[in-house]
């Protein structure tokens, strides 16, 4: 039985790949087929479901593909099977089959549509490699192609200005929340000395030890694990991102934003509970945040005078509750809620045109003047600061912005400064000088070799911030992101003597490569138009879809897209890195957080937005 | 580039004193007008500049506001080379226009020639200095805040917890709840005493602009940045009646509030010390409006489109010419007679008819059916009016003993919204809503989530339509109407078109709606005559006022007998779902009844006929199916909640005949052309005629152009694809949470559409025509202006004669012979499906006349 549960990646993988190759215009074969591997899995999954249940409802675990084996490092995918993953199975399967139908005659003719029904399977491989998953790895690889699924749903127009920046936005939000799993990851590498399945993470006897020798150890995975659920179910302090996903046609805000997308932090708390049950701190933390975020986002739905941004807020309101469940250790009533929020928010999206029709003919006959007033008593005082924060949104996004991405921006800005020959003359004999170090590590002073990889991996940090602020060259942005990813793997070389060699060589040839090849592509676009300056959405997807292709793939593939050989380096280089160097995994995981966005910013920046030469027709900038 | 170095130079000119009140009305008068997407009226895009002609004002307009003006050069060439575009005609308008020796170099232009298609709008120009000179996107951080405020100030129903207000104002609502509040709106305190200290737009663009004489450019390019707000609040200004409930709000309001919040983002940016924007700014001011010459591409452009439009009316002209000459055998006894709107949509339905039962005879008249009155559904708590938009009924009529019952759709309940019983609701709902989403996919069904045209009226209910005491009033509404303007109304509406004599025994009066499922523009498809809405009441009272004795007793005084054995029965045809349904059948007598039955299902065999010619144009439905499937589909099509395009509404309407059925009898329109019943015989001086062309600039002129400007920029003047919309407030659509209000028409309505202008035929005389366009200024403009083109069939001489610089020309077809369908079925068998759907794939289909052989 066990060996069936990989079925359930490779269909979905299989449907996807045959989708690729179809002709643009047949939507018939597109829709056939996206209908056809979504039904077929529903189907399986409903036997598998039932068979499991019939033979006594075991949990099941398996090894199932090894990537890379070295030392105490062993990279491979594992599948597990137990009621969370079959209530999420069934709920998903059916969702996406009524979505897929759907769709086929919602999105007809839709310039997308081909684009759209890719994404589709694609999601739904993400979705049941996260919910299938065994280990983190496997989990995080879902993680990964959900998050660029969603950034290239909700930038899904991409000609006009606002689905782009949101998915910027989004994207952004989402990278917090891959970067936490990455640390949870790395510390759990070092507590077990191995690459944990949560079969053995979740072996409550194990895990009370663990509690006893390496209690903030513990705690830190528990920390990290709440943080990624909370980015990716939109619980407080995060929650804006979800109303400004809502950008892509109604069936995939639907599907993705409704229900499935955004229940995955629900999914990683339960399939994690047995470690952090016993944690009180975190426990009283996730039923804080749950219920922080109910009571917020209730009041901010109550005041939502849009569609499906209520929809959104009170999907968050039951999401919230549903941690507090989960908490509690109620987890059938979490699994049941989780289902029914689904459904219903799937449904509500879908049928959301239709409330002005109802809701105004209901008006018609129904409607009763309400006596409004504003007050001035204390009371009322307190009610319309209420509803005032509510409008607002308790200023969340500001909130984001401000304090999240402002700090590491002016950081950048401030960078900028530094002419970039000079900056670039520096970084390049700075690096030489590493190099030098890592190659004879035996003539430095040890006290100089600890201070080396905290420098370095500093240094990696900052020239990617000088990136991420850069509004000049494209070129300039790409060239400094690359630089960070230099900088950071000689730092993790420099630290462990590990990191040598093939490893080295596995991580570099994947994302140099691709730097090579998003080079090319801006190059391309240069030749074109002399101005590629970053401050500014230049559109090229329309003129070059080509060359806008190849470059995502360079981003995705630079910056680690899953299966690519920098997906795996990641992987390795954190295990690399030490729990005691507090400094280095700082640095990096910062680095990391911002390069994706970097280079996801530079393909927004070029290649997406309105098309600078509006030669043809496009909407205006703030519809 | 070239056109701001010629707006630089006319600088000069500009007006440096700021005429606050002058600047709001122009403002307004330039904004999108549409209203709540409640009642959905078409209207010209492009009504500001409807004082100018045709071309000049879309081209001027096009460089002030930056849209697409007419289709693009490319889609232009590919229509030539498919034929679509005439070779002969391109021909001949490139020599009438440019002359024998310009030929060769204007056709080379015309095909080859390589242009940048660019635009760079004038609109826009002064503040997009906030990002160049101050280095912030003052957009993105007022709008947000702005467009989520007006929303929730104005939101209809959808919100849980309303706008905390006492309807003295937006501005004051803001005021109040400042006051009353430990939070605000603003994150600094400036902008938050000037609110207080009630500065006026004048005073707030001080310290924003600075100079005066860019305040006007100013505001233009604020407003016209979120064009879609403005236009909303603009039209709430002018007609508040459009908003269930009711709120006060002008756009001096929301100004004075958008000025506020830059101010305040300004200073959260930079402190109270930054300058106002035009101290860093050495350009001078630039008129927006000032005139702009055509370039090259817009000759090419205009020729292009003239050559586009008279490749489809050469054919049509001819096709009407040719068919005129045919034999039309006339029935000995007429079995009945069926009048329905003139919309374009029933164009096919009464040439199924008149094949299903060859005895009978069809009619059009605009669909209110001459009777103008607000309408008032059992226990409504508002009234609809069923006229055209511009008239203001004084009636009232009344929906009294309705027994069906208003169904309610438990899911949509606001609960859910909340937190505890929130979580119960969403528990429950939840697993029922599965099951819910199960059938929608695979067996829709109407539901009280889908917009219902039956359920307009209730057929079981009385009208009360007769007013038997003139003081039976309400709310300034005399209800119902008096035997004399019942008699005035009917008489009016029968001269009108001509039906003065040879009554058959039964005469239906059908109006028109369209259900839909999922659809915020649903009111678009309605009737357009009755205010958006379906036509059901007026044709039920039009034949209560026909049969009733008294009436007619009036009416045979005046000259106009219909004999006692003709009766009028009412309906309402359903276009989306396909369906008719008749109203007060029990008043027919036993020999009526009888033939009733006959008839209805001739209607019902027409339907048949009119489904399958319908789904032609849908991909979804197999053509080849039996009659019985496709009628099913189409019906399914209306109940489909994902189903974008329940019908293709006004798409492809391009055409307007005025005249007898003779003329169009036995000619194939493809459902292109608005009809309107009229005889010359019984109108010789053209003074009815003056009544009928007076609503047709302005509903035909409006839906076609609406149409032609969604079309042709469906990104700024259409709605842009409805798949991401998202209902804010109930009153229209944005993409996204943060995004602008989208008027105009979306993407699935406008796809088949041919941007073509309307070209009404009128059967009479043209100094008769001449006569009734020029009655009064507003009617004239539409065709002095070219918004609406304009023929007159000669009646005596069969000869064409085309309106153009104030007189009738005569216009000999180039076409010669005409396209035969010999069977409908085969005929409607053999439609591609469009490849794709950009104008060139997606409007192959639309067919010019066509000859029927039976």
């Amino acid at each position: 039985m066990t060996q069936l549960l990989q079925f359930f990646i490779w269909l979905p993988l299989f449907g996807f790949i045959i989708s690729l190759m179809l002709p643009r215009k047949n939507e018939r074969l597109i829709s056939s087929v996206t209908i056809g591997t979504a039904g077929i899995n529903l189907l399986c999954v409903l036997s598998f479901v039932t068979y499991w249940f019939v033979n006594g409802h075991p949990v099941l675990d398996i090894k199932q593909f090894v990537f890379y084996k070295a030392h105490d490092i062993e990279i491979f995918l594992d599948f597990y099977f137990d009621k969370t993953t079959a209530v999420f199975a069934v709920v998903g399967a059916v969702l996406a089959f009524l979505v897929a139908v759907f769709s086929r005659f919602y999105i007809h003719r839709d310039g997308g549509f081909k684009r759209f029904m890719n994404n589709i399977l694609m999601f739904f491989v993400a979705y049941n490699l996260v919910i299938f998953s065994g280990n983190f790895e496997t989990l995080f690889t879902g993680w990964e192609i959900l998050g660029i699924c969603s950034f290239l749903l909700i930038g899904f127009y991409r000609d006009r200005y606002l689905p782009v920046r949101n998915s910027l936005k989004v994207i952004s939000v989402y990278r917090l929340g891959d970067i936490c799993l990455i640390l949870a990851m790395w510390m759990s590498h070092h507590l077990w000395h191995e690459n944990i399945t949560f079969i053995k993470m979740n072996d409550s006897v194990a895990v009370a030890s663990l509690i006893q020798d390496h209690y903030l150890y513990v705690v830190f995975i528990g920390v990290m694990l709440v943080v990624a659920a909370a980015v990716k179910s939109a619980q407080l302090p995060f929650s804006s991102w979800l109303p400004r996903a809502m950008e892509g046609p109604t069936t995939s805000s639907a599907i993705f934003y409704g229900s499935l997308s955004v229940h995955l932090g629900v999914f990683l708390l339960l399939r994690t509970y047995p470690f952090w049950e016993n944690i009180l701190a975190i426990k009283v933390s996730v039923v804080a945040v749950g219920l922080l975020t109910s009571i917020i986002a209730s009041g901010i739905a109550k005041v939502q005078s849009t569609v499906k941004t209520q929809i959104a807020y009170s999907s968050i309101t039951q999401i919230g509750l549903i941690f507090i469940e989960i908490a509690l250790g109620w987890d059938e009533v979490a699994l049941i809620h989780f289902s029914a929020n689904a459904f219903l928010r799937t449904y509500q999206l879908l049928v959301s045109p239709s409330v002005l029709g109802y809701m105004i003919h209901d008006m018609f006959f129904n409607f009763m003047p309400k006596k409004l007033e504003v007050g001035t008593s204390f009371y009322s005082k307190l009610k319309n600061t209420i509803y005032v924060l509510s409008v607002k949104e308790w200023n969340l996004d500001f909130f984001l912005h401000n304090y999240l991405w402002s700090p590491f921006k002016l950081i950048g800005k401030l960078l900028n400064i530094i002419p970039v020959k000079l900056a670039a003359a520096a970084l390049i004999i700075i690096f030489c000088i590493g190099i030098y170090f890592n190659l004879f590590s035996e003539q430095i002073p040890a006290s100089f070799s600890v201070a080396l990889p905290i420098v370095f991996s500093f240094l990696g940090l900052t020239t990617v911030l000088y990136s991420f602020a850069e509004k000049g060259s494209a070129f300039r942005g790409w060239l400094f992101v690359v630089f960070g990813q230099l900088f950071i793997t000689l730092s993790v070389a420099l630290m462990s003597d590990n990191f040598r060699g093939l490893q080295i060589l596995i991580y570099m040839s994947g994302c140099m490569f691709f730097a090579v090849v998003g080079a090319i592509c801006l190059q391309k676009i240069k030749t074109i138009d002399n101005n590629i300056n970053l401050d500014l959405f230049h559109g090229y997807s329309q003129e070059q879809p080509l060359v806008g292709f190849i470059f995502l793939i360079s981003c995705l593939g630079f910056a680690g897209l899953p299966f690519t050989p920098t997906y795996i380096g990641i992987d390795i280089l954190f295990s690399n890195i030490h729990t005691h160097d507090y400094f280095t995994i700082t640095f990096i995981s910062l680095s990391f957080v911002f390069m994706e966005i970097c280079v996801l910013r530079i393909y927004a920046r070029i290649f997406l937005g309105q098309y600078k030469k509006a030669t043809h027709a496009m909407a205006y900038r703030s519809s | 580039m070239n056109d701001t170095i010629t707006l630089e130079k006319k600088a000069s000119a500009v007006n440096t004193s700021f005429d606050e009140k002058h600047v709001l009305h122009e403002l307004k008068h330039y904004l999108p007008t549409q209203t709540p997407l409640k009642d959905f009226i078409h209207h010209n895009s492009l009504h500001a500049f409807q004082s100018m002609k045709f071309y000049d004002a879309i081209f001027k307009a096009s460089k002030i506001f930056g849209f697409k003006a007419t289709l693009q050069l490319d889609d232009f060439r590919k229509m030539y080379e498919n034929g679509r575009i005439k070779k002969e005609v391109l021909d001949k308008i490139i020599n009438d226009k440019k002359g024998a020796d310009q030929f060769s170099n204007w056709k080379e232009k015309l095909l080859s020639k390589e242009y940048s298609e660019s635009i760079f709008p004038r609109v826009g120009v002064l503040r997009a200095n906030w990002k160049s000179k101050y280095k912030i996107d003052l957009d993105t951080m007022v709008q947000p805040t702005l467009f989520r405020i007006l929303c929730s100030y104005l939101d209809q129903g959808i919100s849980v917890w309303d706008f905390p207000q006492e309807n003295k104002g937006f501005l004051n609502a803001i005021k109040d709840l400042e006051k009353n509040s430990f939070a605000s709106f603003f994150k600094t305190k400036r902008a938050k005493k000037y609110l207080e200290d009630g500065l006026g737009i004048k005073e707030l663009l001080k310290i924003v602009v600075g100079n005066e004489a860019y305040f006007e450019q100013y505001l233009f390019d604020q407003q016209f940045s979120h064009r879609g707000w403005s236009g909303m609040v603009s039209a709430i200004e002018d007609q508040p009646s459009v908003l269930l409930d009711k709120r006060v709000i002008s756009l001096n309001d929301l100004i004075v509030f958008d000025l506020l919040l830059e101010i305040d983002a300004l200073d959260k940016q930079f402190g109270n010390s930054w300058e106002p924007l035009c101290k860093n700014i050495s350009t001078p001011p630039v008129d927006l409006f000032a005139d702009a010459t055509l370039t090259e591409l817009d000759e090419v452009f205009k020729l292009w489109q003239d050559a586009f439009e008279w490749s489809y009316y050469d054919e049509v002209l001819a096709g009407i010419a040719i068919g005129k000459k045919k034999e039309i055998v006339v029935p000995v006894k007429t079995s009945f007679q069926a009048m329905f709107c003139i919309d374009e949509r029933e164009c096919s339905i009464r040439r199924n008819i008149e094949h299903v039962d060859p005895n009978c005879e069809t009619l059009a008249a605009p669909g209110f059916f001459g009777v103008e009155f607000y309408f008032q559904p059992q226990n409504a708590k508002f009234y609809d009016k069923l006229c055209p938009a511009p008239v203001t009924p004084k009636y009232l009529i009344k929906e009294i003993n309705a027994k069906g019952e208003r169904k309610h759709e438990l899911l949509y309940t606001k609960k859910n919204h909340t937190f505890f019983i929130g979580s119960l609701i969403t528990m429950f709902f939840g697993f029922i809503s599965a099951l819910k989403l199960f059938l929608t996919v695979f067996r829709p069904k109407m539901s009280p989530a889908i917009s219902n045209a039956f359920i307009h009226m209730d057929k079981t209910a009385t009208l009360s339509i007769e007013n038997k005491d003139l003081n039976d009033r309400e709310n300034d509404l005399q209800i119902g109407f008096t035997i004399e303007e019942m008699a005035a109304r009917v008489e009016g509406l029968l001269r009108g078109i001509g039906m003065v004599k040879n009554f058959a025994p039964i005469v239906y009066v059908i109006g028109h709606g369209s259900s839909s499922a999922n659809n915020p523009h649903h009111g678009a498809h309605d009737c357009g005559a009755c205010s958006g809405r379906p036509g059901s009441v007026n044709s039920r009272v039009f034949a209560f006022m026909t049969n009733h004795p008294k009436v007619r007793a009036m009416l045979s005084s005046h000259g106009l007998v219909i004999p006692e054995s003709t009766q009028f029965v009412g309906g309402l045809h359903d276009t989306a779902a396909d369906e008719i349904e008749f109203y007060d059948e029990q008043v027919l007598n036993f020999v009526n009844t009888t033939a009733h039955k006959e008839n209805k299902i001739a209607f019902e065999n027409a339907l048949d006929l009119n489904a399958k010619e319908r789904s032609r144009r849908f991909a979804s439905i197999n053509t080849k199916g039996s009659l019985r499937q496709t009628r099913k589909a189409i019906k399914d099509r209306s109940v489909s909640l994902f189903e974008p395009r329940p019908e293709l509404g006004h798409g492809t309407n391009t055409l307007c005949i005025i005249g007898s059925r003779e003329l169009t009898k036995g000619l194939f329109l493809d459902r292109r052309a608005f009809m309107n019943s009229y005889d010359y015989r019984t109108d010789k001086d053209a003074t009815l005629l003056t009544g009928v062309m007076r609503p047709i600039g302005l509903v035909c002129g409006g839906i076609n152009l609406e149409y032609y400007f969604s079309r042709v920029d469906n990104h700024k003047l259409g709605a842009g694809t409805k798949l991401p919309h998202n209902v804010m407030g109930l009153i229209g659509v944005a993409n996204s949470a943060d995004g602008d209000l989208r008027p105009g028409l979306p993407l699935q309505m406008i796809e088949v559409h041919d941007p073509v202008r309307l070209l009404v035929i009128v059967e009479h005389y043209p100094e008769a025509v001449m006569k009734a366009i020029t009655i009064t200024p507003e009617i004239f403009e539409w065709y002095k202006n070219e918004w609406v083109h304009i023929v007159a069939l000669n009646p005596e001489t069969n000869k064409f004669h085309y309106f153009k610089n104030g007189e009738f020309t005569e216009y000999t077809p180039l076409t010669k012979e005409l396209g035969t369908i010999k069977d409908m079925k085969s005929f409607v068998e053999a439609a591609k499906e469009m490849e794709t759907n950009h104008i060139v794939d997606a409007t192959k289909e639309n067919l010019p006349v066509y000859s029927l052989e039976n």
